[in-house]
């Protein structure tokens, strides 16, 4: 289940990164070449925070695993072949420095790697789990959805595992074809009991992950792996929470609402300069950030102030996470509409592999759908 | 040929070139993480190319002779063995009937298997971190879960610690390290070897214990766990109960192998077989592998061979599937009539001991059963509770809901069932 070329398929990062400590970026990415359907937007709001250093994704992830595992000496890190540093990097170093008893390889085996997170959970450690590929979660799925999430409603509270964080790269990369690109995000929002989040760059992969870890129940975080590499941020250097179940307004506007999350906000904040630019017309951009549970007041605030919304998701369109936004705005926000909703989505279709770029809904169809709704 | 002559050719030149052109053939071989010879027979391993596991007794049927001394076992002991026994079969015959008759919803016996649940957990301690399918409940009674904590849970009342969201049977002790129990098979595995991953690296003097069936142990969880376990050495008692049967589903069409313990030295796992039906045999094994996986940091494999003499569970009839005939001559072997034999053989117990015991304990039980049949169960709002362990927003606003909703239609809901908030 190694793909190891996927990491190179993101976009240069910046020449100051290569003063950064982790020395093998500058190696693979010598051998990027494809670009990306998306500009990485930095995020604006970093400074608040201290001290920070430019990390690419993988650094301010393995950034915020470091202080995971410095602070709470039960905390063990495991997954496929997290040992030597793991196929995107985002364990290097863990295991030097930590110990080959709190940063180890398991067998390739996915089941397995959830269920046994789950016991250690049970027994009141940190474990943080890797799934390789979010599209090799599934064989998990039965000891997410019917153990992880149920564990503390089936006993009346008297055992839980939520000291369990499962991490697991997710997203289109550019070539990853069926099972290098999937968002299976809606899969598992359709279950009570788990948490959710999706970061859309170093920041917020760093403050969630560290959220995630703390949180007292299980927590599922999707990274996209476009921007392990491509999107670097002035990420804080301490410990900081990016909370969960928070949307975050990135860019305020008047026209209509664009909610997206991981790699799509930055879709989503490219079009809204083209919506500008072309139509003349502010979109408020809301990056959903954790999908479950979702922060339906902040959607619902923002549509009643807009009275249009367009919901962005690279994984497809039936029953995709979209409808359940769509649905419950409609509910909430009906008076306030005056345009459909708009999903803008992947098509139902697996992940194709040559026709990525007409199978994204990128900035040019998220374009098109908000000029259409603009003109309803 | 003389001995001059071998001497002369071990230092021949013919010698040593005809050694150098054999160097690249003769050597062993350096496959990772195999450790093998070369052979030029083409030969399939096979279940001809050995011994099947022998099951490993100490009480021998029907007339019991063997001593216990090897199993270090003292004669109260074996008499709480006894009495527990028969205390899980007599809960088993009043909650069956009362399933029949309505009063729960949904019941398993442990009939024919109290050998391997109890001989077990007395070969435990508390410490020890149990992870069970859901026919070991005769391992909770012996950790001292008390008659009323089962009877409320099957009823599901307001002092079930489980809050009434399972169905019965599904058991779970916090202060017994008693795992609640879930219906789907085999997850709790490498659960079980995660928990016992934690416990080693805690450095505590304990081992988990996890109960399975021989059905389960054809779920990926299965080979899931065994793997984990040796890979990542952890101190593990995986113990299969291979009863013959999963539903209807005869052994045979679960394995063609040799049963669940064959597999265990294919994972490296420290592997026995034991007859499940005697009940100094479970005991005595447990405890060996216990002090070896706590000692070693390694996981032991337990095949327990017994029979299942009830049905599944109430939802099936056994007889559509089986021989009468099979039951009884199992019901012969049932491991309370083995060890009664041998208690008596003993002289440690009689008929008059036998009565006594089992009118005492229907006669408890039952009291028991009454009054956990009148009490309440948790307000409406628990189901509500739990979920996470604070309740979210979108969840709140669910039970609000539902709250409005009861306010008009209270009267087409069981309220009075249910405790008021």
């Amino acid at each position: 289940m190694i793909l190891n070329k996927l990491c190179a398929g993101c976009r240069p990062t910046r020449p100051k990164l290569l003063s950064n400590p982790v020395k093998s970026v500058t190696r693979e990415n010598e051998i990027s070449s494809r670009s990306l359907h998306f500009t990485f937007v930095p995020d604006k709001k970093s400074q608040k925070a201290g001290e920070t250093q430019r990390l690419n994704m993988f650094q301010a992830i393995n950034d915020g695993l470091k202080l995971a595992l410095a602070r709470d000496p039960t905390a063990v890190i495991f997954g496929e072949d997290v040992a030597f540093g793991g196929v995107f990097r985002c364990t290097m170093g863990l295991k030097d420095q930590f110990g080959a008893d709190r940063v180890f390889n398991t067998p390739l085996c996915e089941q397995g790697i959830a269920g046994f997170g789950i016991g250690l959970a049970n027994q009141g450690v940190t474990a943080i789990a890797e799934m390789q590929f979010a599209d090799y979660i599934f064989p998990a799925f039965d000891q997410l959805v019917n153990e992880a999430a149920k564990m503390r409603y089936r006993s009346g509270g008297q055992f839980n595992c939520g000291k369990l964080t499962v991490r697991s790269p997710c997203g289109a990369v550019g070539h990853g074809g069926l099972y290098h690109s999937q968002s299976p995000e809606a899969y598992f929002a359709h279950t009570p009991g788990l948490k959710i989040v999706v970061p859309r760059g170093p920041i917020q992969a760093k403050g969630l992950l560290l959220s995630c870890i703390e949180d007292p129940d299980p927590c599922i975080i999707f990274e996209p792996k476009a921007l392990y590499r491509g999107a670097v941020d002035d990420v804080p250097t301490g410990e900081f929470r990016t909370p969960i179940g928070k949307a975050e307004v990135l860019r305020e506007g008047t026209s209509v609402t664009l909610v997206g999350w991981g790699s799509q906000v930055h879709v989503l904040l490219e079009t809204a300069d083209i919506v500008e630019k072309k139509l003349n017309a502010s979109c408020e951009v809301v990056d959903l950030v954790s999908i479950l549970p979702w922060d339906t007041e902040a959607v619902c605030k923002s549509v009643k102030k807009t009275g249009r919304l367009v919901i962005a998701h690279e994984a497809p369109l039936t029953n995709g996470f979209g409808g359940e936004i769509a649905a419950t705005v409609q509910e909430e926000c009906f008076l306030h509409l005056e345009a459909p909703i708009q999903r803008v989505t992947g098509w139902d279709t697996p992940f194709p592999y040559i026709f990525e770029p007409f199978y994204l809904p990128d900035k040019w169809r998220c374009f098109d759908a908000i000029k259409r709704i603009l003109k309803y | 040929m003389a001995a001059q002559t071998y001497f002369k050719f071990f230092n021949s030149v013919a010698f040593r070139n005809f050694t150098r052109s054999l160097s690249n053939t003769i050597k062993e071989p350096k496959f990772m993480g195999i450790n093998t010879r070369f052979t030029d027979i083409l030969k399939f391993v096979n279940s001809e190319s050995y011994e099947s596991i022998p099951v490993y007794r100490l009480l021998s049927s029907p007339k019991c002779q063997v001593s216990h001394t090897e199993a270090k076992i003292d004669n109260d002991l074996l008499l709480k063995m006894y009495e527990s026994m028969v205390r899980i079969r007599t809960m088993d015959k009043i909650l069956y009937e009362s399933q029949r008759q309505g009063r729960i919803s949904f019941y398993m016996t442990n009939m024919g298997e109290e050998a391997i649940q109890i001989g077990s957990a007395a070969g435990l301690k508390l410490e020890d971190i149990i992870y069970a399918q859901y026919r070991e409940a005769g391992v909770l009674l012996w950790r001292g879960y008390k008659y009323s904590q089962f009877i409320n849970q099957c009823y599901g009342n307001h002092e079930d610690p489980g809050k009434g969201k399972q169905m019965p049977v599904h058991y779970g002790s916090k202060e017994l390290n008693f795992v609640t129990i879930s219906s789907p098979l085999t997850t709790q595995l490498p659960q079980a070897v995660g928990a016992a991953y934690a416990i080693k690296r805690a450095k505590k003097d304990a081992c988990v214990v996890c109960y399975f069936g021989e059905g389960a142990a054809s779920e990926g969880d299965a080979h899931a766990a065994f793997n984990f376990a040796a890979t990542l050495d952890c101190p593990i008692i995986f113990l299969c109960r291979n009863n013959g049967y999963a539903i209807s589903t005869p052994s045979l069409e679960q394995c063609r192998g040799d049963g669940i313990a064959a597999r265990g030295p294919a994972y490296g796992i420290n592997t026995i077989r034991v007859d499940g039906n005697d009940v100094i045999a479970m005991h005595h094994v447990t405890r060996v592998a216990r002090d070896f996986c706590i000692k070693e940091g390694k996981p032991v494999l337990i095949e327990a061979m017994s029979y299942r003499l009830g049905h599944h569970s109430t939802s099936d009839d056994s007889t559509t599937y089986r021989a009468k005939g099979e039951i009884d001559d199992w019901t012969k072997e049932s491991p309370i009539v083995k060890l009664r034999q041998y208690l008596e053989n003993l002289q440690l117990w009689d008929d008059e001991r036998n009565k006594e015991l089992e009118a005492s304990v229907r006669q408890e039980f039952l009291r028991e059963f009454e009054e956990a049949e009148k009490k309440l169960k948790l307000n409406w709002r628990e189901a509500f509770t739990d979920v996470y362990q604070d309740m979210p927003h979108h969840i709140k606003k669910q039970m609000i809901s539902m709250e409005r909703h009861l306010k008009e239609y209270q009267e087409h809901y069981p309220l009075k069932e249910f405790q008021a908030s």
